[in-house]
């Protein structure tokens, strides 16, 4: 399905995270930030979010263990910037497919 | 002497079915098979969730690995060592070292209890208990047989983990069996998760959503363990949040063999980069990863075990006869879930598909998928005997297809 966020029209699954990576912007992940009630985006927010990017490029499993051991952040500041779940908010604002478990 | 030499590490249920498939395969005078393992016992894992409610003698779901190994392969109890693949040989304990032409790695995955500060400490199998091994499964049967209630907490450290819906399964198992024996009134069930629900993904979380509240089974979301306290007996979660238990029933971090990380060949899991449609190791041509060792997104569980193994037959086959590997494993996963109360669900599914509705073909008749039913409990209860039976000695299951197939309404 589609839904316009920030002015651009992009497609998304039933629960609004972007199926196509490719069609995320900066403006998007603030729009979305701002509905998931996190930020405003800092700096430290989007070393998240490009961590997390090309970790799913990459194909990789993405965990909170992996992102807290990664160097780029420690799990409690992962915590704090994503306040409620950050796998599931960064994902999210990262226009990338939420972490799940097979059902 | 110029027969070659594939290795197999590990013969638990992905190691001994690949051994049966590539025995049969390959003419003796021309290879020579070795499978190593370090445990001579072969556990039906599956049987590790009704064991702490009392189901199965030992001697049901543990046997000897030797016995299910075919004729024509060599099965050796060896700790290894180190993985060498630029020299094509492993190390094992004791100096001993074997060289091969093609590795399949199949050594599996551990719990790894000690990743999460205080699991270890002075209440683990006393009141903190996981049930992902024999002894810990034994262990919470006999505190299960005694116990008079109270906080019973399931909990799931992280992602990924062996059979991912059996903490879950183990919950619904609990409230049955509590209410069975006339004290489901004395004990509250929460079920602790760092993913987003109990369900994830929209068609199962749809249909089987209302299970939990059905059930009375409290749920805590995105809830990643810091720590635990053993004194006041509370799971810490990084953002403050504290779950107080009286009985923890844990899935402790899932990791590879240790033996993957000291060889260097492993991800922060010390899981194997695998390519996950040919499962050729992503580093060396000549080791290819199988079952739960491997790192592709899929569940760990012994039906992807089961596929992939006839994936990879195969690709051994063509990569041996010097052709292109072909990319079709699918990352096709099935299983029972057990509901409570003598029901369960069935579900499949692969990478790209999600669990969904709709019938089917088994060996035992029709079954429905994504709904409860006695049948696939039956199902579940039957499917010990087609383990040891049929899959592990390497004979075909009848009607269940390598490569899965889309659902009529997708």
């Amino acid at each position: 399905m589609q839904k316009t966020i920030a002015g651009t029209t992009v497609e998304v699954n039933e629960e609004s995270y972007l199926t196509d990576m490719n069609q995320w912007t900066t403006a998007i992940a603030d729009a979305i930030a701002a509905e998931e009630s996190v930020g405003p985006l800092t700096e430290a927010h989007h070393k998240v979010l490009n961590y997390l990017r090309d970790l799913q490029k990459q194909s990789a499993t993405i965990t909170i263990r992996g992102v807290g051991k990664s160097g780029v952040v420690t799990t409690k500041e992962l915590y704090d910037l994503f306040p409620g779940g950050p796998l599931k908010k960064a994902s999210k604002i990262a226009g990338i497919p939420k972490p799940v478990g097979c059902i | 002497m110029n027969s070659k030499h594939l290795l197999i590490l590990g013969g638990g249920t992905a190691g001994t079915m690949i051994a049966h498939h590539m025995r049969r395969r390959l003419a003796a005078a021309d290879w020579k098979i070795t499978v190593i393992d370090r445990d001579e016992n072969h556990y039906y894992q599956p049987g590790f969730l009704l064991y702490p409610f009392g189901h199965y003698r030992r001697d049901q779901i543990v046997k000897q690995k030797r016995d299910f190994m075919p004729r024509g392969v060599d099965f050796q109890i060896a700790e290894v060592e180190k993985i060498s693949p630029d020299t094509h040989s492993v190390s094992l304990k004791g100096g001993a070292s074997v060289p091969y032409d093609l590795l399949v790695i199949a050594t599996g995955c551990r719990t790894a209890p000690e990743e999460t500060e205080g699991m270890l400490g002075g209440e683990w199998r006393k009141s903190i208990f996981d049930f992902y091994t024999f002894d810990g499964a034994a262990a919470l049967r006999e505190k299960l047989a005694t116990w008079e209630g109270g906080n019973l907490v399931v909990h799931v450290t992280e992602m990924p983990v062996k059979c991912p819906v059996a903490p879950l399964e183990f919950a619904f198992l609990a409230e049955s069996f509590f209410r069975e024996r006339g004290m489901r009134d004395r004990v509250q069930i929460t079920y602790v998760t760092p993913l987003t629900g109990a369900f994830t993904k929209p068609k199962a979380a749809k249909k089987l959503g209302h299970l939990l509240g059905d059930k009375g089974i409290a749920v805590e979301t995105d809830f990643a363990v810091e720590k635990i306290d053993p004194e006041t007996r509370k799971l810490i979660c990084y953002d403050g949040r504290e779950v107080p238990f009286d009985l923890l029933v844990t899935t402790p971090t899932n990791m590879g063999a240790e033996v993957i990380r000291d060889s260097g060949l492993g991800d922060d899991l010390d899981f194997v980069p695998t390519h996950k449609h040919t499962l050729q190791s992503l580093k060396y041509p000549d080791i290819f990863i199988l079952g739960d060792a491997t790192n592709v997104p899929t569940s760990k569980a012994g039906s992807v075990a089961h596929f992939e193994s006839e994936a990879l037959t195969e690709n051994l086959l063509r990569h041996i006869a010097g052709q292109p590997l072909v990319e079709d494993f699918d990352g096709h996963s099935n299983c029972f879930i057990e509901s409570g109360d003598g029901k369960a669900l069935l579900i499949d599914f692969n990478y790209d598909i999600e669990p969904h509705e709709g019938g089917f073909p088994f060996a035992f008749g029709p079954m429905r998928l994504l709904e409860e039913s006695r049948l696939n409990h039956l199902g579940k209860l039957a499917f010990r005997h087609v383990y040891w039976q049929i899959l592990m000695k390497g004979r075909p299951l009848l009607g269940i297809s390598r490569i899965k197939k889309a659902p009529a309404n997708a």
